[in-house]
């Protein structure tokens, strides 16, 4: 894709998109077991084992565990190099189970829709039963947002994406506020960030409402506020994301070398 | 010794998945789909099915693109590395065809039911979302032992589960490696079982690892010869995914007319793992093909 990895200044150069995979790999813990899916998350886990977690565990929903990156980039879970002297091929609902008895520290979703409780929707745009849009549906989104110790979502920020109620909650966050989780049956576990194309978001403790935390560079509080769709509140500690260093990046591109995710 | 259960692709879905039928398929997600399966029950014009399937990558997307379908039991349909895919968009739209919400937990969870021979099993997931309004197959209940609320989820029982695999021997006896997602679920919950596979070899090659094998020879019903039948995903051991294919019928499935000429070259003109393969052509076989192996050490199953 030809990016250039530096300015002449020596600033580094990186697409939103790289910032957002660090911004989640950022995340990860070392020793974590990581419930890892689709698009950036596939990247993110990759990244994170091969810097800072090398002692992370993946695990796939349809059936892969792996202790190590895949030799490969891949583009799917299932592509071969990430079955290739993987720790475990198994059933979904055995690499489920792992998740329900609450043994995954974290998991990545993304979404269509989401609303300031962290509610995602990724299945109907309007009624369910007539809907203006149908999205592809939860895959495994709903179970790692039922029973992930914690989950991140990935999304792009758009003011009819960040919508003040969901039409359909797909992976519950933290539905009404508080107490809720515990309220409708759930064991654990919620949306700890929101990592969106201009900043990355938290959840108050009490009232589980979504508060910025930071902006990208180049983005203004008035622009993220401007892209959601409620009274968004703000971290009196705001800061901005730390961008991906020169490390991270170079790391990141062997894994998405033709920029498919991140170009 | 057992007749022989080996017919070609046309015989065993004609045979084995009549109009309204409920078809499990892609039970693996994103390895192993048997696209070729799919493409003859698009050839055949079957009508009134019911999908069944986590994630079936655009094998769904072309087979309601064609008319065949009037309900989806699935946790996600699309194209997996493109995103939403417009036949499957397009019906859900306009009311043809009705949806059962499933995450992959909750399909894994029904099929299992259906497996164990039980009407339903509990599952902590999908509590607080509104799959419980748009399947009506999940219900919330209260656990006799703890007094915890957990959903039941109705036991699936698939009509026929179609499965493509690396190797099967005529009797049924099949091979499988690589993850497994739902398939065993799907096979041991479903009334009929129809194999495709890379390779027909003998009996002795199979029961030389019985630990292969994810579903007992004696339930099959078919077994079909069908090299390259799970192309365009991968087939550990055999080939790499074709991602080149799936952003192609993504640019070549976004309106009716594109998709009857996308149906045209890949389903209609075919006849057989020979007219594919010869479509495909030379190159992408040659780029797909995997030409090094990489083997597991033999185990010991002697006594």
């Amino acid at each position: 894709m030809g990016i250039e990895k530096t300015t002449p200044s020596g600033q580094v150069l990186y697409t939103p998109a790289e910032l957002m995979v660090t911004a989640a790999a950022r995340e990860i813990h070392d020793g974590d077991v990581i419930f890892v899916g689709m698009r950036l998350p596939l990247l993110g886990f990759q990244l994170a084992k091969s810097t800072h977690a090398p002692n992370a565990v993946g695990v796939y929903e349809l059936g892969i565990v792996r202790d190590t990156a895949a030799p490969e980039p891949i583009l799917t879970m299932g592509d071969l190099p990430n079955l290739y002297r993987s720790q475990w091929l198994a059933d979904t609902a055995d690499v489920m189970g792992l998740l329900q008895q609450g043994l995954v520290d974290m998991s990545f979703i993304g979404g269509a829709q989401v609303d300031r409780f962290g509610n995602l929707n990724t299945s109907y745009i309007g009624p369910s039963g007539r809907p203006s849009t149908r999205l592809p549906g939860s895959g495994g989104a709903c179970d790692l947002a039922c029973l992930a110790k914690r989950h991140i979502i990935i999304m792009t920020h758009e003011k009819r994406r960040f919508v003040p109620k969901v039409d359909y909650i797909t992976s519950p966050g933290y539905g009404d506020g508080p107490n809720w989780r515990k309220r409708i049956g759930l064991p654990r576990g919620g949306p700890a960030r929101v990592i969106t194309t201009l900043g990355v978001l938290r959840f108050d403790s009490q009232s589980r409402e979504m508060v910025l935390a930071s902006t990208h560079p180049g983005v203004s509080i008035a622009d993220v506020l401007d892209s959601t769709g409620w009274p968004l509140l703000v971290a009196s500690d705001i800061q901005e994301t730390p961008v991906p260093t020169a490390d991270e990046l170079s790391t990141l591109r062997q894994f998405d070398p033709d920029g498919f995710w991140t170009g | 010794m057992p007749d022989s259960k080996q017919m070609t692709l046309t015989a065993a879905i004609s045979r084995f998945v009549p109009d309204g039928a409920s078809v499990a398929m892609g039970l693996a997600q994103e390895i192993l789909i048997p696209f070729a399966a799919g493409h003859e029950i698009i050839r055949q014009n079957k009508k009134g099915l019911t999908l069944i399937g986590p994630i079936s990558d655009i094998l769904f997307d072309q087979i309601i693109g064609s008319g065949c379908v009037q309900k989806i039991c699935a946790a996600w349909i699309g194209n997996v590395i493109t995103g939403s895919a417009y036949n499957f968009r397009q019906a859900v739209e306009n009311g043809e065809i009705r949806m059962e919400d499933h995450s992959n937990l909750t399909l894994a969870t029904g099929l299992r039911a259906g497996a164990m021979g039980i009407p339903y099993m509990p599952t902590r997931s999908a509590l607080g979302s509104d799959l419980f309004e748009s399947n009506a197959s999940l219900k919330r209940i209260i656990c006799p032992f703890t007094g915890d609320t957990l959903t039941a989820v109705a036991a699936i029982t698939p009509d026929v589960t179609v499965v493509h695999v690396q190797r099967a021997d005529i009797f049924g006896n099949a091979h499988f490696w690589g993850n497994l997602g739902i398939t065993r679920e799907a096979c041991l919950a479903s009334k009929q079982i129809i194999i495709t596979a890379e390779e027909i070899v003998s009996p002795e090659v199979i029961s030389s690892d019985p630990n292969r094998v994810f579903t007992p020879g004696f339930r099959v019903s078919a077994v079909v010869h069908a090299p390259w039948g799970a192309h365009p995903s991968p087939a550990p051991g055999y080939y790499n995914r074709d991602h080149q294919a799936f952003v192609d019928y993504q640019q070549t499935s976004k309106t009716a007319v594109d998709y009857a000429c996308w149906r045209s070259r890949w389903v209609d003109a075919v006849h057989g793992s020979d007219d594919y393969v010869k479509l495909m052509g030379k190159d992408r076989t040659n780029t797909l093909a995997l030409t090094k192996g990489v083997y597991s050490e033999p185990v010991n199953y002697g006594y």
